[in-house]
């Protein structure tokens, strides 16, 4: 990595850290945000000259709360704030970065600090799109153009998002603090929701070209692993990371040579990232101790993707321990997708009546592609070509991406070729 | 602290023309003595049903002409029944007061925080 890149990498690291105590400090989350900003610019300026300081964090801190002073000077109108950024004796503070660093108070609540900041950017007073664009710009320090980018919307459009959830924080007071035991099940479930909503846009993106956006992936990976070291006793939070790493070790096998996807069936297993594998796998175990027996809707998800990703081929997979998970998932968060997924490892253990059977008996899935292709699957297997081919026809009208276009209409191709 | 308005919204068909139950049930007497035990209590009126209101147009700009029209300038679902002020500490300890408003189980509560007027 060059010098940029490391310099990057450690801002992305700290930059989250730093802002989670300034944020404190200063009671208001969006100056926090300006300082830093400013302040990352001036690192951006200084390090290449005289090298990463030893202690980044402390650097980006001193600087940040110096510009956070900055700010709240010039807006004069903010009397009370300027009244409360003095209260941390920036009067004298000294003149030398270094100096400054001795002087300021041990880190000891860190992680309490991290943890405000993921809760009040996942406050369920703000809507999921507000709690993704504020988790990838706060946590995860994306650019705003990058997530504009991620999301498929104009830039613009991503800034106002930002700055209409920053300043409903700040207008509607919602609490820079971490929740209630009573209401932490909840809260904590909104936070992992967010994490898994950036990684499903990054494992099946709704528009444009690509099968998988890397670079969300591995942000959305970023943050599982950030919400797991702080919440290291939450199994959920344990098995997200775990079923995130082992979705994102099938990546590199899910697009050919041509940049064409390939489903699981096809994907050359010699491809996959086993480093993750096991990574994710021995997350999932932890998880597990954790949970004692009860396992959440991740952990039965991360399960099951452990079950693909340890199997030599198709073929091969496990399908009865697989039908058995999505039974237990389909008990915890019954869902039509949940119900789907399952007929299709039916298909597998008792052959193509059963799943055509198990597919039928689902209801809310007629604007489905997925559902009109495995039904397709399943009367081609029958030796019902025509109506296969009828049902594959409705799959490529309702697929919503064009890379999933291209592999239903390369099916129907082939299963038309063979009606003559 | 932050001042916020509770407003209390009930189903249309339970709240056209029956007067508001909000002044009088035991659970909203028993809210508002709790609330303002807390401190919390800044005030707060049931309103008449929405078959009483009046909805008020000035067409052309202020001064212009006024034009009345019977009944309520949105044909929502839902009606506003009544509200509360509450102050409290953040959007938390708002949350938790009006999640024990009688509305927020026969209908739903918006909370909003309320502006200062400028001095």
């Amino acid at each position: 990595m060059d010098a940029t890149g490391t310099l990057a990498e450690v801002l992305k690291g700290e930059g989250p850290r730093v802002l989670a105590t300034l944020a404190r400090t200063i009671g208001d989350l969006a100056v926090a945000e300006d300082a830093l900003s400013e302040a990352t610019i001036t690192a951006l300026d200084a390090w290449p000259r005289t090298g990463i300081p030893d202690n980044p964090r402390a650097w980006l801190a001193v600087v940040a709360r110096r510009k956070a002073l900055d700010l709240l000077r010039r807006e004069s109108a903010r009397a009370a704030k300027e009244a409360a950024a003095f209260r941390w004796g920036t009067g004298a503070a000294p003149d030398q970065i270094e100096e400054a660093i001795e002087a300021m108070e041990p880190e000891t609540s860190l992680r309490d600090d991290m943890l405000r900041l993921i809760f009040t950017c996942c406050h369920p007073a703000l809507s999921r799109e507000a709690q993704v664009a504020l988790s990838l710009r706060t946590l995860a320090r994306l650019e705003v153009p990058a997530i504009a980018h991620a999301f498929l919307v104009p830039e613009a459009t991503m800034a106002k998002r930002l700055v209409r959830a920053r300043s409903k924080i700040a207008t509607a007071r919602i609490p820079y603090a971490i929740p209630a035991d009573t209401e932490l099940p909840g809260r904590l479930a909104a936070v992992l929701a967010v994490v898994y909503l950036i990684a499903t846009e990054a494992h099946a993106p709704t528009g444009g070209h690509a099968v998988a956006r890397v670079d969300l992936e591995a942000e959305a990976i970023r943050l599982a692993r950030l919400l797991a070291s702080l919440m290291p006793d939450e199994p959920e939070a344990l098995s997200l990371l775990a079923l995130l790493l082992l979705t994102s070790a099938r990546t590199p096998a899910r697009t050919d040579a041509d940049g064409n996807p390939v489903i699981l069936a096809d994907q050359d297993r010699t491809r996959w990232n086993r480093a993750a594998i096991a990574e994710g796998s021995a997350w999932l175990s932890e998880a597990g101790t954790r949970s004692g027996g009860v396992a959440g809707p991740y952990q039965i998800q991360a399960h099951l993707a452990a079950a693909h990703s340890t199997a030599l081929s198709w073929q091969e997979t496990d399908w009865d321990r697989i039908v058995g998970l999505y039974d237990l998932l389909g008990s915890v968060t019954a869902s039509p997708v949940v119900a789907l997924n399952r007929a299709v490892a039916v298909t597998e253990r008792d052959g193509p009546e059963a799943g055509l059977a198990a597919l039928k008996t689902i209801a809310g899935l007629e604007h489905s592609h997925l559902w009109h292709a495995a039904l397709a699957d399943n009367l081609c297997r029958l030796g019902r070509t025509s109506d296969a081919a009828g049902e594959l026809h409705a799959a490529v009208t309702l697929a919503p991406s064009e890379v999933e276009q291209r592999l239903l209409q390369g099916r129907l191709r082939k299963v038309r070729s063979e009606l003559g | 602290m932050t001042l916020y308005v509770a407003l209390c919204y009930y189903d249309r068909d339970h709240h056209w023309d029956s007067v508001p139950d909000m002044e009088f049930t035991p659970e909203y007497t028993e809210f508002a003595r709790r609330a303002t035990e807390a401190g919390v209590m800044r005030g707060g009126e049931a309103l008449h049903p929405v078959t009483m209101s009046t909805t008020i147009t000035v067409s052309g700009g202020k001064g212009g002409d006024v034009l009345v029209v019977d009944g309520p300038y949105a044909e929502a679902k839902e009606v506003l029944a009544g509200y509360f002020l509450l102050e409290a500490a953040d959007l938390d300890e708002a949350i938790a007061w009006a999640a024990q408003i009688p509305a927020a189980w026969r209908g739903k509560i918006e909370l909003r925080p309320v502006a200062p007027a400028h001095a």
